[in-house]
C-alpha cells in the first residue's frame, strides 16, 4: 500500500525530490591549494582566491573532478565529456566572490539512477537527474555578538558535489532509504565521507503534496537538512503544514524554508526571501573541461564493488537472505569485515555472528567496526573452533565474550579455561547415569510417553559437564539409554 | 524602449548600489539609451551560431591535488573594515 | 640627458656603467616630483622603494648579473596588484587596500631587474577611454593642440601609464587592454602600445574588468621597447586558468623582420563617413609606407566589425557586474556602514563605486537577469563568435590588418562627456581584437593639423606576435616620428 497522509479532504500523496550536497573528498579546495581538513581555526584554511581578493583566478582541482567521474560511474549515471562552470550570482556575507561557481547548464554527470530497498523488501528505483561540481560558501556565526555575525570562509571553495534526484520519492521511508543509499554509495566510492554531522552530507529536501492522479503542485525547499532523521521529519512536517493550507483553502507559496527539530516544523527563511535572480553566465576565469575517455574508462576499471552488486553476490555466492545482505554491506567496512570472518567457514553462520552477536558488543561498547574489539580474523577463528567441533555454538558465545573482554584469541581461551569440548563417550555415558540415577520418577514418565522431558534430561547432562558435552553425542548416549 | 523606475530599482537592487529616488528616472533614461543603441544587434542573423564563451580556445587545465596555499590568517584579514580576532564581522544576519 | 633615450637605450647605457640606475631613477623620481601634480599621471608614488630597487639593480650590474630589464624605471598601472603597496583600480572602494601579493606580470618584471617609480592612473576599474572616471582625478595629457592650452585627455583607461612615458616619466609602463585601453592612449599620447594575443600574459593578480577581455600589454615610446617589455610581462602561468601554455618567441627579433612579401589587409568596414579626413590621409600613408618596403595590400571585410562595439557593452559589463561583486565592504574594500549587511552593501557600493562603474553594473546586471540573458548576453557571444569567424577567415588571405587605432584624436576634458554612447565609440576601432582574442599594436605615424598625435594599429593572428611588431616596426622606421609633448620631463622649460 503506498504511503499517504489523510486529511480533511481524503488522502494526499507526497512528492519528494532531493538535491544532496555531498563534499568531495580532497586534499585541496576546489579551486585553490588551501586545505579541506574540518575544524581548523578561522579562516587559517583561506587562499585569496578563495577569499575573492583582486585578481585571484580559479584553477580546477583534478581529484575534485575524478571524484565527481567516480561518483557519476556508481551511480550508473552519464557521465559528460564537456563541462562547464557557471556563475550563480548573489550576495551574501560567506560568499565572497558574489557569485557561486557552479555548473548550471552543462553538468559533468547526467542521468543516473539509484535503487533503495524499503522495509516491505520491495525495491524502488529513484532517478537522479544530475550531479555537479560546486563551490561550497564560508560560514556565518550568528550567536558570537549581540550586533554582528562573523564570517569564517574555512569551507568557502570547498568542492561540493551536488546530486538532484529527480521528485520520485513518495514516502519519508523512500527519503530516509535515499539518503542513506547514497551515502552508502559514496562512501564505498570514497568520493564522500558521508559525515552528516560535520557537514559533508546535507539535502535540500523539495517536498509538495497533491492528491492521486493530479499534476505536480507547488513546491517548497527546505535547505541544508543534516540527519537521515531530520529528513523524513522534515518531509512530514511540511507535507502536513502543506495540506492544511490547501484544505484550509489557501495556496502553498514557493519558497526556501528551515526545519527546526526542537519544534518539529519547517518555517519560512526570512533571509532567502529577496526575489532571487542568479544572473547564471558561464564562468570568463575558467574554459570548458574535457575529459578524456580514456581516463574516465580508467576511473572506472579502479572503482570497488558497489553495495548493490555486493549484494547480489551475498545473496548468490553465500545464501544469504536479502534482508542480511543488504544489512551486511550497507557500509563497506562491514561489508569487509564479514567477508574476512566467513572465509574459509558457513557463510550463513558467520553472517548471524556478525549481524547478531558482534553489533550487539559494537552497540554495547559504542564502537564502530572499524575499531572492533574483536577482529574479524578472531571472530573467523572462533567459528572454525565451531566448525571442528573444538567448542560447542553454545560455549562460542561465552568464548567470544572473553575474547570482546581480554582480547585474546579464541584457541587461547578455550585451552586456558578447559573449554574444549567433551567427546569422550564414557565421560558422557557416565553424566547420563548420573542424571537418570538421579531422576527416576522423570524416567518413568518419559517412558509413559511424556516426549518433553527428553529435553530436561539433555539439558542436566549438559549442566552435569558444565556445558562441554557434545551436544550430539549426548544426544546419542541419551536415546542409546531410555529410546 | 525606457527602464521604468521600478526596473531601475529592482536592478540596483539586484547589484547592491544605492540609488537615491530622485535618480532612479534620469539613470532610467541613460541606461535606456545604451540599451536602445544596443538594439541594433537584433539584425545580426546568429541562427545555427554557436556562442563564443571566451577568447582563450582551449580545453581547461587542471590542478593537482595538493595542499600549497592557506595558513595566512593575518594576511587574509589584513585588509578588513572590520574583524573579530580571526573572523570577519559584519552586521547582525537574520536567517 | 636620460629622458631623451629610450628603454632599450637606457638599458645599453647601464650594462655600459655610463650611468647608474640609481641616477637613472634618481632622474625619473624627480621629473614625476615635478610634474605629477600637473599630469596626475600616478596614483602612488615610491620613489624610496624605486631606489633600493635600482641600487640592488646597480650592486647586479657591477656583478655583471643583469637580468632583461635590470636597473629600468618603469610605472605600474594601478590594476596591477604590487604586493605591500597600494593597489586602488582607480577606485574610492580600494582606497585602503595593500595587496598582500604580487602580480605575475609584475612579478616578472621585478624578476627581470625592473625598477618601479610608482603606480599610474587609470580610469576606475578601467572602465573609460578618457581617464576623466578615475576617483584619483583624471589624467592630463602632457601634449596641447597648437596655440591652445586647454587640458586634453590622454585616452584610457591605461591614460596614467601612455601619459607617464609620453611625458618622460618612466621608461615604459604596464597597461592592460579590454576594449582598447592600451592601443587608444598610446595614439592620444603618441607613444607605442600593444595588446598582446589573449592568454599571451597571466591575469593573475591584475584587478579584473571584464575576464574575457582583459589582457596587459606594455606602452613604451618604441616598438622595440615594447618588445622587450612585453618579453618579460609574457608567459605561461598556471595560477591563469585562461593561460597559454605556448613559448614566448624573440619579440626584439621578430621587430627586425620586415615586411617584405607580407599581405596586409585593409578592412573596408574600418572606413567611416564621420572620420576625419586626417585620419584616413594617415591610414592611406601607413599603408603606402609598408607597399614601399615591400608588403602587398589587400582590401579585406570583416562584416561583423560594426556590431563589435555594442556586443562589447554586453559581454564587458556583464562579466564586470559579476568580478565587481566582491568589492561589498567585508574583506578588502572601504566599507560604509548601514543597519544591515544590505544596506551595508549598498552603501560601501553607492559609495564607493563612481557613476561609470555603476552604470556599466547596472547595464550588466540587467542583460544577465531573468528574461534578458538570451536576447543580450547569448545573442552577444554569437555575435562574438561570428567577429572572430570574420578574423579567421581573413588570416587564411593576409598576415596582418592595417587601421587607424582611433577615431580622432585626443580630446579636451569636459568635451564628449555628455553622452555615454559617444565616449563609447573611442574604442570603435580597437574593440573587435578584444572579443576575438588576436594581438594589436599602436604606433605613432604623425601628427593630425593641431599638432596631436595619431596612431595606426595593426592587428595580428592570434599568438603571431611577432607580425604584428614587424608591421609596427615597419611603420614606426617609415613614419619617423619625432614630436614631442609640451609636457615632459627634460623640457628645460
Ligand atoms: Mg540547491
Ligand atoms: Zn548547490
Amino acid at each position: 500500500m503506498s504511503y499517504a497522509i489523510e486529511g480533511r479532504t481524503g488522502p494526499w500523496e507526497i512528492v519528494v525530490g532531493l538535491e544532496v550536497h555531498a563534499q568531495a573528498i580532497t586534499k585541496s579546495k576546489l579551486f585553490s591549494g588551501a586545505p579541506t581538513a574540518f575544524g581548523a581555526e578561522p579562516n587559517s584554511q583561506v587562499s585569496f582566491v578563495d577569499a575573492a581578493f583582486p585578481g585571484m583566478l580559479p584553477v580546477l582541482n583534478q581529484e575534485a573532478v575524478a571524484q565527481a567521474v567516480r561518483t557519476g560511474l556508481g551511480l550508473n549515471a552519464q557521465i559528460n565529456l564537456v563541462s562547464r562552470f557557471d556563475r550563480k550570482n548573489y550576495f551574501y556575507a560567506d560568499l565572497p566572490s558574489g557569485y557561486q561557481i557552479s555548473q548550471y547548464e552543462h553538468p559533468i554527470v547526467g542521468a543516473g539512477q539509484i535503487e533503495i530497498q524499503l522495509a516491505d523488501g520491495t525495491t524502488r528505483q529513484i532517478g537522479v537527474t544530475r550531479l555537479h561540481l560546486e563551490q561550497d560558501a564560508g560560514k556565518s556565526l550568528h550567536d558570537q555578538h549581540p550586533t554582528k555575525s562573523y564570517i569564517d570562509l574555512n569551507r568557502a571553495g570547498v568542492p561540493l558535489m551536488e546530486i538532484v534526484s529527480e521528485p520520485d520519492i513518495r514516502s519519508p521511508e523512500e527519503a530516509g532509504a535515499y539518503v542513506r543509499k547514497l551515502r552508502s554509495i559514496l562512501r564505498y566510492l570514497g568520493t564522500c565521507d558521508g559525515n552528516m554531522e560535520e557537514g559533508s552530507l546535507r539535502a535540500d529536501v523539495n517536498v509538495s503534496v497533491r492528491k492521486h492522479g493530479e499534476p505536480y503542485r507547488t513546491r517548497c525547499e527546505i535547505k541544508n537538512v543534516n540527519s537521515v532523521r531530520f529528513v523524513m521529519l522534515a518531509i512530514e512536517a511540511e507535507a502536513k503544514r502543506q495540506i492544511e493550507v490547501w484544505e484550509g483553502g489557501g495556496t502553498v507559496e514557493q519558497e526556501t524554508r528551515l526545519f527546526d527539530p526542537n519544534r518539529g516544523e519547517t518555517r519560512s527563511m526570512r533571509s532567502k526571501e529577496d526575489a532571487h535572480d542568479y544572473r547564471y553566465f558561464p564562468d570568463p576565469d575558467l574554459l570548458p573541461v574535457v575529459l578524456d575517455e580514456a581516463w574516465v574508462a580508467e576511473l572506472k576499471a579502479a572503482l570497488p564493488e558497489l553495495p548493490d552488486a555486493k549484494q547480489a553476490r551475498f545473496i548468490g555466492d553465500f545464501g544469504l537472505s536479502p534482508y542480511d545482505a543488504a544489512v551486511l554491506v550497507a557500509e563497506r567496512a562491514t561489508a569487509d569485515y564479514y567477508e574476512a570472518a566467513a572465509a574459509g567457514r558457513d557463510p550463513k553462520q558467520a553472517a548471524n555472528w556478525v549481524t547478531g552477536d558482534l553489533f550487539a558488543l559494537l552497540n554495547r561498547t559504542g564502537r564502530t567496526i572499524e575499531d572492533s574489539p574483536v577482529s574479524a580474523a578472531a571472530l573467523g577463528a572462533l567459528l572454525g573452533l565451531i566448525a571442528d567441533n573444538t567448542i560447542s555454538g553454545k560455549i562460542a558465545k561465552q568464548v567470544f565474550d572473553i575474547m570482546a573482554e581480554t582480547g585474546e584469541g579464541p584457541a587461547a581461551i578455550v585451552e586456558a579455561r578447559g573449554l574444549r569440548q567433551v567427546t569422550d563417550t564414557s565421560a558422557i555415558d557416565a553424566a547420563v547415569d548420573a542424571v537418570l540415577a538421579a531422576n527416576p520418577d522423570k524416567v518413568a514418565d518419559y517412558k509413559a510417553g511424556k516426549d518433553k522431558m527428553f529435553g530436561f534430561f539433555v539439558g542436566q547432562v549438559m549442566k552435569a559437564m558444565a556445558g562441554k558435552g557434545n551436544p550430539g553425542l549426548v544426544n546419542a548416549a541419551l536415546k542409546a539409554r531410555i529410546g | 524602449m525606457s527602464l521604468d523606475p521600478a526596473t531601475v530599482r529592482r536592478i540596483a537592487r539586484l547589484a547592491r548600489i544605492r540609488v537615491e529616488e530622485a535618480q532612479l528616472v534620469p539613470l532610467g533614461h541613460e541606461l535606456s539609451g545604451i540599451l536602445n543603441w544596443i538594439e541594433q544587434l537584433n539584425e545580426v542573423n546568429i541562427d545555427g551560431v554557436e556562442p563564443l564563451t571566451g577568447a582563450a580556445n582551449m580545453a581547461l587545465r587542471l590542478r593537482p591535488d595538493v595542499v600549497s596555499d592557506g595558513g595566512d590568517v593575518e594576511g587574509v584579514l589584513a585588509n578588513a573594515p572590520d574583524r573579530a580576532g580571526s573572523f570577519y564581522a559584519v552586521p547582525k544576519v537574520v536567517e | 640627458m636620460v629622458f631623451d633615450l629610450t628603454l632599450a637605450e637606457a638599458r645599453a647605457g647601464l650594462r655600459r656603467r655610463d650611468f647608474s640606475s640609481r641616477e637613472l631613477t634618481s632622474a625619473f623620481n624627480g621629473a614625476i616630483a615635478a610634474l605629477n601634480p600637473t599630469l596626475n599621471a600616478f596614483i602612488t608614488t615610491t620613489p624610496e622603494l624605486a631606489l633600493q630597487q635600482a641600487d640592488a639593480a646597480d650592486v647586479a650590474l657591477a656583478r655583471g648579473e643583469h637580468g632583461p630589464l635590470t636597473g629600468i624605471p618603469l610605472a605600474i598601472k594601478d590594476l596591477f596588484c604590487t604586493k605591500g603597496i597600494r593597489t586602488t583600480a582607480g577606485s574610492r572602494i580600494l582606497d585602503h587596500f595593500v595587496p598582500p601579493y604580487e602580480s605575475t606580470v609584475s612579478a616578472n618584471l621585478l624578476r627581470d631587474g625592473a625598477v618601479f617609480l610608482g603606480k599610474a592612473n587609470l580610469d576606475e576599474f578601467a572602465m573609460g577611454s578618457s581617464n576623466i572616471t578615475s576617483a584619483y582625478g583624471p589624467v592630463v595629457s602632457p601634449w596641447t593642440r597648437n596655440g591652445d592650452n586647454r587640458p586634453l585627455v590622454p585616452g584610457g583607461s591605461s591614460g596614467g601609464s601612455a601619459a607617464a612615458v609620453a611625458a618622460r616619466l618612466a621608461l615604459g609602463a604596464t597597461a592592460t587592454d579590454t576594449g582598447g585601453s592600451i592601443r587608444q592612449p598610446a595614439s592620444f599620447c603618441g607613444i607605442v602600445g600593444i595588446k598582446p594575443t589573449y592568454g599571451r600574459c597571466s591575469r593573475w593578480g591584475i584587478v579584473a574588468f571584464a575576464s574575457s577581455l582583459d589582457q596587459a600589454g606594455p606602452v613604451a615610446r618604441t616598438v622595440e621597447d615594447c618588445a622587450i617589455m612585453l618579453q618579460s610581462m609574457s608567459g605561461f602561468d598556471a595560477k591563469d586558468s585562461t593561460s597559454a601554455d605556448l613559448p614566448v618567441p624573440d619579440f626584439q627579433a621578430a621587430c627586425k623582420r620586415g615586411v617584405k612579401g607580407l599581405r596586409i589587409g585593409v578592412p573596408r568596414e574600418y572606413r567611416s563617413d564621420d572620420m576625419p579626413p586626417e585620419i584616413e590621409t594617415m591610414w592611406q600613408q601607413g599603408l603606402a609606407w609598408l607597399r614601399e618596403q615591400g608588403a602587398e595590400i589587400v582590401d579585406v571585410t570583416l562584416p561583423h566589425t560594426k556590431y563589435g562595439l555594442a556586443t562589447y557593452y554586453i559581454v564587458a559589463p556583464a562579466e564586470a557586474s559579476s568580478n565587481l561583486a566582491r568589492y561589498d565592504g567585508v574583506r578588502f574594500s572601504s566599507r560604509t556602514d548601514g543597519a544591515d549587511l544590505n544596506e551595508l552593501y549598498e552603501n560601501t557600493r553607492g559609495a564607493g563605486f563612481g557613476p561609470e562603474v555603476k552604470r556599466r553594473i547596472m547595464i550588466g546586471t540587467y542583460v544577465l537577469s531573468a528574461g534578458y540573458y538570451d536576447a543580450y548576453y547569448l545573442r552577444a557571444q554569437k555575435i562574438r563568435a561570428l567577429i572572430l569567424k570574420d578574423f579567421t577567415d581573413v588570416f587564411q588571405t593576409v598576415d596582418a590588418l592595417v587601421t587607424p587605432t582611433a577615431p580622432s584624436a585626443a580630446f579636451a576634458q569636459g568635451e564628449k562627456m555628455d553622452d555615454p554612447i559617444k565616449m563609447y565609440f573611442n574604442d570603435v576601432f580597437t574593440v573587435p581584437a578584444n572579443m576575438s582574442g588576436i594581438p594589436g599594436i599602436s604606433v605613432p605615424a604623425g601628427l593630425d593639423a593641431q599638432g596631436l598625435p595619431l596612431g595606426l594599429q595593426v592587428l595580428g593572428r592570434p599568438f603571431d606576435e611577432e607580425t604584428v611588431f614587424a608591421v609596427g616596426a615597419a611603420i614606426e622606421r617609415a613614419a619617423g616620428f619625432t614630436a614631442v609633448p609640451g609636457m615632459r620631463a627634460g623640457a628645460g622649460a
